[in-house]
């Protein structure tokens, strides 16, 4: 005789909706859930020898080489509509004031990475050099990954806290993170933080840049735009 | 008549289709683990480069998992896919007595493989919906959400540490290790299969019986 005790329970089925229903709802409620525990696991993370665990960053490319940065032959143009079309090397961009700043990187597939600090010159600074004229209104940023581009316009681009950042924690720019310089723009998501800035563009135009052409926004205010309302 | 000295040494524990299944999923599963570190890592994202390729072999791996799984299951065997199944879901008394670390002879399937099972075919789901959701995502902001990269990566962590057991039990245990056999060929041998999963074998039918 069986008792129900004996009576096989299907507990395999139970695992396997069990398991799914909670990794389907997860997202609706991870990335919360993940922000009340991150700061817990921050110091274990810390802990761990750097490179081992990915700290938080992501590297997105769109060609199969990342730009490599020759310090010598470096230049930064700045040109279109300016006063003075500008070739600047990189020791001519480290005279230029510094600035620095800790800021929280957004990207807009859903990863963030807090307080970076980074050091570079304000755009304001960078184009006293150029002096752009009273029509140019935008900013065309032109990378040496092509073909990468976008464009801030130069009310974003003067905001207190966007810069051109040629150090990140302390140190140069690594390659991965755009060396030598990137635009650092913390209130939008992270294609609009173009690396390996080589040419800078003043224009009268937004030109949808590399991610535009495929659907994401112009304006990439973070929790504001690309289908995030928070 | 067949005398217990003739018994044959080897016993047949999975079939054709069963060993296909694992192998389709065991060969894409560490593709889209090693490509999808590339992507990944940062220190592997530059080294390696090449991340529209990497990106590519991601995406499209996944799809060819997909429907060598789908393709499987229409072409083989699946009859005993459904007694499989049906293996896989119940757990009896003896299960749930071994589940507490209290030694109790077990199916052809341990409860631990069981879970394994119902573990796998779960995360398989959900790495496919957060996978099709991220490449949807960075194409129509209706599909973007910003969980999905945490789940996918979630399932990858947990994936990793359940794959590193599975590895362990079937290439180092000394006395586990004689499975892999078994998944490779079909065939177990028989006292093995008795020390481990001796209420299969009592069901069998004798051969040549």
């Amino acid at each position: 005789m069986s008792s129900p005790a004996d009576e096989p329970k299907l507990y395999g089925r139970r695992a396997f909706l069990g398991v799914s229903a909670l990794g389907l709802s997860s997202l609706f409620w991870g990335k919360s859930a993940w922000d009340a525990v991150n700061g817990a696991v921050t110091p274990l993370r810390d802990a761990l020898p750097a490179g081992l665990v990915p700290s938080g960053w992501r590297i997105y490319t769109i060609s199969g080489h990342m730009p490599t940065f020759q310090r010598a032959t470096w230049r930064l143009r700045i040109e279109g509509l300016v006063e003075k079309p500008t070739s600047l090397s990189y020791a001519d961009l480290l005279k230029l004031p510094r600035a620095e700043q800790v800021s929280t990187f957004h990207c807009v597939t859903g990863w963030t990475v807090k307080n970076v600090h980074w050091a570079g010159v304000r755009f304001r600074d960078l184009l006293a050099v150029a002096q752009p004229g009273i029509e140019g209104t935008v900013l065309q940023f032109i990378s040496a990954e092509v073909p990468y581009t976008d464009t801030l316009t130069l009310r974003q681009a003067e905001l207190h806290d966007a810069m051109l950042a040629y150090e990140m924690n302390g140190q140069p720019l690594k390659r991965e993170h755009g060396a030598p310089v990137r635009v650092v723009i913390p209130e939008m998501y992270g294609y609009k933080n173009v690396k390996w800035v080589e040419r800078i563009v003043v224009t009268d135009q937004v030109t949808p840049g590399y991610w535009e052409q495929n659907g994401y926004d112009v304006d990439a205010w973070v929790g504001r735009s690309n289908g995030y309302t928070s | 008549m067949a005398t217990r000295a003739e018994r044959p040494l080897y016993v047949r524990r999975f079939s054709r289709t069963e060993r296909t299944l694992h192998w389709v999923h065991a060969s894409a599963f560490f593709v889209l683990l090693a490509s999808g570190l590339v992507l990944y890592v940062p220190r592997l994202s530059e080294l390696v480069g090449r991340r529209p390729l990497m990106k590519d072999i991601h995406f499209d791996t996944g799809l060819a998992w997909m429907a060598a799984i789908a393709l499987v299951i229409l072409l083989g065997d699946r009859r005993g896919l459904r007694q499989t199944l049906r293996e896989l879901d119940a757990f009896d008394r003896d299960d749930r007595l071994w589940l507490r670390r209290i030694p109790r002879p077990q199916g052809r399937f341990n409860a631990g493989q069981k879970l394994n099972a119902a573990l796998t075919a779960s995360f398989a789901l959900l790495f496919a919906v957060s996978g099709l959701l991220l490449w949807y995502g960075e194409r129509d902001n209706r599909f973007r959400f910003a969980s999905t990269i945490l789940l996918h990566d979630g399932l990858m962590y947990v994936s990793i540490l359940v794959v590193l057991g599975h590895l362990y039990l079937a290439l180092i245990y000394p006395s586990t290790r004689h499975a892999l056999r078994g998944m490779a060929t079909g065939n177990v041998r028989r006292d093995w299969a008795w020390e481990h999963h001796r209420k299969w074998l009592e069901g069998q039918q004798p051969p040549s019986a």
